[in-house]
């Protein structure tokens, strides 16, 4: 059993050491799960026309990725996030000096059970729901059930989102459900009819129905105008102004005919 | 004859190189886990420099990114220890009389049957058991009972208890099994019926194995990560019913730390809940290990 273990310890650290190994020199993208998808797509675009390129792509959240910019472990850093004050300060300590690139937009929906009847909701409402103000459904046009308040996790990129844009800085209520991810709130709204989420733009499909907020139906359109409200930008990071294959894969993922294609075909909104 | 002395100390020699190897393995893996917990203590400890140890114990809002930040993880604390005592109250009966059962009352075909079906249990994964939990159960337990919403105490402790029963029952069941034929022969003699032989002389004697059995079942469900993070539902209040939704500690941290800022308050304040998790599942285990021996068997006088 021991014998067994340890074999089996060594062969994953074989691995593990010749990974890191054969990445020497390549491209290595790690940061947040919402950019993760168009980064992967992007990437998968990027090497098929540069075979001599390789990308290694990893998720893990935009404080990891930023910290792995920091750490000098990635290349690029994706966050859904602008990076913070005290991580600006760590990288500058470390002699390491990050540079934004908005890569895309996102909206964030407002979602509920495609059973519910509601349709519209004003920011103000949207606050008062999830400050656990309004607690049923009839106060704002709707059928006589107790709101379930979904939101996501305090450090998601996402929820800071919503936080600035729609909670003012005001805390939302602790009786909130959490779920970790756009997928679970997408899961956990589409099989509870009294639930109320907020998902990014590109994780929205037909099981649960997307709200209008203040009338305005959230698009790459109205995202782009600035009518939808609550809109965000991702970022990628790089350490100091890019260079070569860095510098290659950024200009291919902001060019329009080439990078901001993939980004419509996940469902966010591209730059231009 | 000094072939045979030369022979003697290269068995010696070999010996000792053998016992060396051991020992150098055995440290290894203790090494590593005592610098898991050094490293798990030094990435903690800096937020008490921050907030009291009460106010993080006892404070009731954890609001990590709000400013200012508030780390309070009374409720967190709360939902382990709920969903770890509702989880147990299924799964210690569950585990215990089906471990009876096979052991003592089923054939010997069916025993062979039923538990590495049960083992198998064990193998699933979390992940597999929480999205059952999440697809399945909840929405039924919506509609069944009407309540607002399916992921809540009362799910995340069933599907705790799932994956703690395996474990209560295998352990259980080997405690029980090997408990001397002799003592069940002799009270079955004096003429005892099986239930009483069962009460008086087989759960005695195996007390202290169904004991760790339990006690490794309930640290099993307290430290899992990924059941709680999927369908207990997330929310960090202390519950006040037991179809509320909660937010234990490994959720807390596993939805939290990818995100969280490095070497940050809320990075310092996850690792602090990890320790106060760390504090409580070593608890278990010593009391576990003070259970199997304080209540060993030994022979059949003591009974």
């Amino acid at each position: 059993m021991k014998a067994k273990s340890l074999i089996i310890i060594s062969i994953i650290a074989a691995l593990l050491f010749g990974v890191s190994s054969a990445n020497a020199g390549n491209l290595v993208i790690t940061g947040s799960t919402t950019v993760l998808p168009i980064a992967q797509k992007v990437a998968e675009a990027y090497m098929s026309q540069n075979p001599d390129v390789k990308i290694s792509i990893s998720g893990g959240g935009s404080g990891e990725g930023i910290k792995a910019l920091i750490d000098g472990t990635t290349s690029i850093a994706d966050s859904s996030r602008f990076i913070k004050d005290s991580e600006i300060k760590q990288a500058v300590d470390k002699g390491r000096y990050p540079v934004p690139f908005a890569i895309a937009y996102d909206c964030i929906v407002p979602v509920v059970h495609p059973s519910n009847t509601v349709v519209n909701l004003t920011v103000q409402q949207l606050k008062g729901i999830y400050k656990g103000e309004i607690k049923n459904w009839k106060e704002i046009g709707g059928p006589d059930k107790k709101i379930v308040v979904i939101s996501r996790d305090t450090s998601s990129g996402t929820y800071e989102v919503w936080e600035d844009k729609v909670m003012n800085k005001e805390r939302v209520t602790p009786a909130a459900l959490l779920q970790a991810s756009n997928g679970a709130i997408v899961q956990a709204v589409s099989s509870n009819p009294n639930a109320i989420g907020y998902i990014g733009i590109g994780y929205a499909d037909n099981s649960v129905k997307a709200l209008m907020v203040d009338r305005v139906k959230a698009s790459a359109e109205t995202a782009l105008n600035g009518t939808f409200p609550i809109h965000r930008a991702l970022y990628m990071f790089t350490d100091g102004w890019p260079k070569g294959d860095t510098l290659n894969f950024i200009n291919f993922m902001l060019n329009p005919q080439k990078g901001q294609r993939y980004v419509k075909e996940e469902g966010f909104v591209p730059l231009y | 004859m000094t072939k045979d002395k030369y022979k003697g100390t290269l068995r010696r020699k070999k010996e000792k190189w053998i016992k060396s190897l051991f020992f150098l393995i055995a440290f290894a893996s203790i090494s590593v886990m005592a610098l898991i917990v050094v490293f798990l203590f030094m990435e903690g400890l800096p937020i008490f420099g921050k907030v009291s140890v009460r106010e993080f114990v006892f404070g009731h809002y954890w609001y990590p990114t709000s400013e200012p930040a508030e780390f309070g993880i009374f409720p967190l604390i709360i939902a382990s220890i709920a969903v770890t005592a509702i989880s147990s109250m299924m799964s210690i009966p569950l585990g215990v009389f089906t471990a009876l059962y096979l052991a003592e009352v089923a054939s010997q075909r069916l025993r062979e049957w039923v538990k590495p079906v049960i083992e198998l249990l064990a193998a699933l994964p979390s992940v597999v058991i929480g999205f059952f939990g999440m697809v399945v159960v909840a929405p039924f337990l919506q509609q069944v009972l009407d309540i607002p919403v399916g992921l809540n105490l009362f799910n995340a402790s069933l599907m705790l208890a799932f994956m703690s029963v395996p474990t209560i029952c295998s352990i259980s069941e080997d405690a029980i099994f090997s408990v001397p034929r002799e003592l069940k022969e002799a009270s079955l003699a004096l003429g005892a019926t099986r239930w009483e032989t069962i009460r008086r002389v087989i759960i005695p004697a195996s007390i202290s194995g169904i004991s760790t059995a339990v006690i490794l079942g309930m640290s099993r469900a307290i430290g899992e990560t990924m059941v709680v993070l999927m369908v207990a539902g997330g929310a960090a209040m202390v519950p006040e019913s037991i179809f509320d939704p909660v937010r234990p500690m490994p959720a807390s941290i596993a939805a939290e730390m990818a995100e969280a800022p490095f070497r940050g308050d809320h990075y310092y304040a996850l690792f602090a809940t990890g320790i106060v998790l760390f504090v409580f599942t070593m608890i278990f285990n010593m009391t576990a290990d003070y259970v199997s021996h304080r209540y060993r068997q030994t022979g059949a006088s003591t009974l």
